[in-house]
């Protein structure tokens, strides 16, 4: 049971309205977007709205043994904001400010809880962006989305969260507060702390303020759409764009059973029987935009594409892209339960794993729709089930095995995006042995030696 | 079995729900508190856990259903289908079943099934409303409450209630060979308070030659209670309409709010879905009701040559229930469009709620204070001098709004500028 000192202090802290702690407004914080995984409600939640009072927080929690997991908007796909052993959820949606945009260094600062999305509408009045996409860019926080390393569309020509953060601040376990990296493009003064924190899940600190780079937004872009009757035309089609010297800022596939439900759904003007169709977007000054869309074009059609087509307007663009923003939405409604995966092999196996994929569906009988980013070897396998049925769901947790296994076997790795968090924990010593998994529980206990920060994550208490 | 009558007809629906927290975007109370209790996601988690047994429908659940506006954002956003307001409707019944309405909501829903006791009331209430409410300075028609009864804050502007009620003694507007036979569902709000929309919408029929019955018997649309949980009164409400409307020998029934159209439209019939007697009837006039924009536009092709002039820049604030609940967004931008003079300019997001949600704000001013203020703030940017809607409760929540603000806009519905619009012309 909670300590009602530990409660009667944080209120006296925070105020009361910042401290939520009636069961009916803390169950709704026991799950994420996570499917099938187990629930757990936490005892207490925070709302902090400083530095200072989440420092304050920390020292408390602390004092009094209590675990902290740290929450943005709770959009992660891998149990990572899952309070396993209760506590106290702190969330950083009231610590919301964008703190500076500074157009000569390119870069913010932002606190954790601006959605990520807000600070592409601060920076467009500069004509800048902030390149990280993933599809939550309407939802996620900052603090999350760094917290995950998330991934998105434009990785293949932009790369993600964490060719993106310069700098930090951060409340460690002790309570002390630091400040790490800077505005300056160039600094080896020390460890890269910022990096360890990038994709820290949560685990390590909690991140209290954000230094991030943006870019100058892309005069024009073009998009085109290219249908395959066959795997491998489209795997090699995805090679020779990239052997032609061209980076598109996205490269997206869906397989044939993701186009069947699309078209189910959205009544996109797709073919039943197409293998994979490409999504292909170059962006950059006019002039660089036109060749390389027609360079594209080009190359598709020689590659064996069934037919290629370029969108002229922003009418026609939104046209092509109907069907890959509806591939999750399409699937989602086929079955209850959506089992989102984001196995990741190298670009030059899309193909190969596309095929391995296919195979375990079969094997299990279960339909997988897949899509992703072509671009950067990141799938999206998706099982369609019913958490209610547990015999499939049992051989659900089958083919996820095989899945993962699967994509290391090919170099890949266990997650491109989604992170570890919960959900994958097991999985590690797949892709970093026995010596691997011991080398994160140096680094978690070398910062976190109490496990206050989000445990059960990752790292795993020896 | 109804959704109404047995909540695990939303078993399936919540399933539904893959968590992906979309909703978070467009969810009004969301956006204004940042509490998963107040947006889809939370609360069909917390429904999630009552069905799997993991957490009992205490009253403190029960209460947290009645966090939303039922302003459809989320249906509309989710990518996985998910209809909450189904949800929500069979939730607040359950809840009500379990633990009893709240005393004031229940006292609320016995007047309005006692019409003939409301009306009285209204009526008296017409007559007192000095000793209850405070003028607004400066402006001829509003008032705040003098005393806070505890029930809606006293900041709440109200327009003054009608000394007599739009539908005391209507006779039926006659025309010359009629070109269809309507009648008009009127609706409390413009009963009670806006009897000006009530003209203008007579107006607006009668310059378009449809013959205008408004029978007596109607009485609320039951939508207040039916939102609530109130199974009961909702049905015994919905009876009452389709028992007036069957007999008045209309061809179509013309509605002017947002909340009686979805009522018609929708809720009757699926309140009535056991019914052998008045199921039926439901479905017919489902399918014989129009919002009156829809009308205009779409059934009799209103008049747009004999229009007069009305120089004034106008947004348009698309009503929740007409918008998502009715798919009627085009025609009443059509109307405005089509009146000369007039020059359309939309706002940031006409369609994100203004907050009324009918006793939504009675429960939660302060909430629906805080997403009226984002309404606010997006006409606070639009340089325009009136603000047209198409729903009475929409009307007065942005009219108080504009009041409390400061802002000098006017608040009317589409067919008032309509009307406004024919007036000049047969003046000239
Ligand atoms: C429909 C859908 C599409 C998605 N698409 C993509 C995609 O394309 N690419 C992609 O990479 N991901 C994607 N995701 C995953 C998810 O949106 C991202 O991981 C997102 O960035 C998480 O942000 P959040 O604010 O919701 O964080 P949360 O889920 O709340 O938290 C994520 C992690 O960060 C930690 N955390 C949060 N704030 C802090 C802080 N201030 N300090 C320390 N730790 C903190 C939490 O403890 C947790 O471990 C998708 C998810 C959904 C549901
Ligand atoms: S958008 Fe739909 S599926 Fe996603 S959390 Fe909200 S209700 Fe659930
Ligand atoms: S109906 Fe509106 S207020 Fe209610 S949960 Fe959905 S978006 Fe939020």
């Amino acid at each position: 049971m909670l300590n009602k000192e530990l409660v009667k202090a944080l209120t006296e802290l925070l105020g009361k309205e910042n401290v939520l702690t009636e069961p009916e407004d803390l169950m709704n914080y026991a799950f994420d977007a996570t499917a099938a995984m187990p629930k757990q409600t936490p005892e207490l939640l925070v709302t902090p709205r400083s530095t200072e009072q989440v420092a304050g927080v920390i020292k408390l929690a602390r004092q009094y043994g209590t675990p902290i997991y740290p929450r943005g908007s709770g959009t992660n796909l891998c149990g990572a904001t899952i309070p396993l052993e209760r506590g106290i959820v702190l969330m950083t949606l009231e610590m919301n400010k964008i703190l500076e945009v500074d157009p000569e260094n390119l870069t913010a600062w932002v606190e954790p809880g601006v959605i990520i999305q807000s600070l592409n509408d601060a920076a467009a009045e500069y004509g800048l962006m902030y390149p990280p996409d993933p599809g939550t860019v309407t939802t996620a926080t900052m603090g999350g989305s760094v917290s995950m390393c998330s991934g998105g569309l434009r990785g293949l020509k932009y790369g993600v969260t964490k060719h993106y953060i310069m700098g930090m601040e951060v409340v460690l376990s002790n309570g002390e507060v630091i400040k790490w990296g800077g505005k300056t493009v160039k600094n080896v003064t020390g460890y890269d702390l910022t990096a360890l924190f990038t994709g820290g899940e949560g685990t390590l600190g909690i991140l209290t303020k954000l230094l991030v780079k943006l870019n100058p937004v892309p005069e024009a872009r073009k998009s085109l759409l290219a249908v395959f009757d066959d795997l491998d035309k489209a795997g090699n089609t995805i090679s020779a764009v990239i052997r032609g010297k061209i980076i598109p800022a996205t490269m997206e596939i869906m397989d044939n059973t993701t186009i069947r439900t699309v078209k189910k759904f959205t009544g996109a003007d797709l073919p039943e029987d197409a293998e994979a169709v490409i999504l292909i977007e170059v962006d950059g000054y006019r002039e660089t935009v036109e060749r390389e869309a027609a360079m594209v074009e080009e190359i598709c059609s020689r590659s064996g594409a069934v037919s290629v087509t370029a969108a002229k307007t922003d009418e026609e663009r939104d046209k092509l892209w109907l069907a890959r923003r509806n591939a999750l939405p399409a699937l989602a409604q086929v079955k209850p339960t959506t089992v989102l995966e984001d196995a990741t092999v190298p670009r030059s196996q899309i193909t190969s794993m596309l095929r391995a994929i296919r195979a375990i569906a079969h094997k299990y009988d279960l339909p997988i729709g897949t899509f992703g980013h072509a671009g950067d070897g990141n799938l999206h396998p998706t099982i369609l089930t019913d958490v209610r049925n547990k015999e499939e769901m049992e051989r659900v947790h089958k083919a996820v095995d095989e899945i993962f296994e699967a994509a290391v076997k090919l170099g890949g790795t266990l997650s491109g995006e989604h992170g570890v968090g919960l959900g994958k924990a097991r999985y590690l010593p797949l892709e970093f042995g026995p010596a691997g998994v011991e080398v994160l529980r140096w680094v978690k206990e070398a910062f976190d030696p109490h496990y206050l920060f989000n445990p059960g994550k990752i790292v795993l208490r020896g | 079995m109804s959704i109404y009558s047995d909540f695990r007809l939303a078993r399936d629906e919540i399933y539904k729900c893959m968590k992906c927290g979309n909703c978070q975007e467009v969810c009004p109370l969301y956006l204004a508190t940042r509490k998963e209790v107040t947006v889809a996601r939370g609360k069909i988690g917390l429904l999630e856990m009552f069905v799997t047994g993991e957490a009992e429908m205490t009253a403190g659940m029960a209460e947290r259903m009645s966090y939303c506006t039922t302003c459809m954002a989320c249906n509309e956003k989710c990518p996985c289908g998910v209809r909450f307001d189904q949800i929500l409707l069979a939730a607040r019944a359950e809840g009500a079943r379990r633990h009893g309405l709240h005393p004031i909501k229940k006292t609320a829903f016995t007047m309005l099934r006692l019409q003939r006791f409301f009306n009285f009331g209204m009526k008296t209430g017409g007559k007192l409303q000095g000793a209850i409410f405070r003028r607004v300075e400066g402006r001829d028609y509003g008032a705040r409450m003098r005393v806070d009864l505890g029930l809606l804050g006293q900041k709440k502007v109200f327009p003054r209630l009608a000394e007599k009620p739009f539908r005391e003694n209507r006779p039926t507007v006659y025309v010359q060979k009629p070109k269809l036979r309507a009648a008009f569902f009127t609706g409390c709000m413009i009963n009670y308070f806006y009897a000006d929309m009530g003209e203008a919408v007579l107006g607006v029929l009668k310059h378009n030659n449809v013959e205008v019955l408004i029978p007596e018997a109607q009485g609320c649309c039951g939508t207040p209670a039916a939102v609530n949980g109130d199974v009961a009164s909702a049905i015994e409400l919905a009876r009452r309409n389709l028992r007036a409307f069957e007999d008045c020998g209309a061809e179509a029934i013309v509605v002017a709010c947002s909340s009686c159209g979805s009522a018609w439209k929708h809720s009757f019939a699926r309140l009535l879905e056991d019914d052998e007697v008045y199921g039926p009837l439901a479905a017919k006039w489902a399918a014989r009701t129009y919002d009156i924009n829809e009308f205009l536009v779409r059934v009799i092709d209103y008049d747009r040559e004999n229009l007069g002039r009305i120089e004034r820049k106008v947004t348009y604030h698309d009503p929740c229930h007409l918008r998502r609940g009715q798919n009627i967004f085009q025609e009443p931008r059509d109307i405005l469009r089509s009146i000369p003079g007039v020059e359309l300019i939309e706002l940031k997001r006409p369609d994100r709620c203004c907050g009324m949600a009918g006793s939504f704000c009675i429960v939660h001013p302060d909430l629906a204070d805080k997403v009226l203020a984002q309404k606010m703030a997006d006409v606070a940017q639009t340089p325009v001098q009136t603000v047209a809607t198409g729903c009475p409760a929409c009307r007065l929540q942005l009219w108080s709004g504009l009041i409390n603000t400061g802002l000098p806009q006017d608040a009317v519905h589409v067919v008032q500028l309509l009307n406004e619009s024919y007036e000049k012309a047969a003046a000239h």
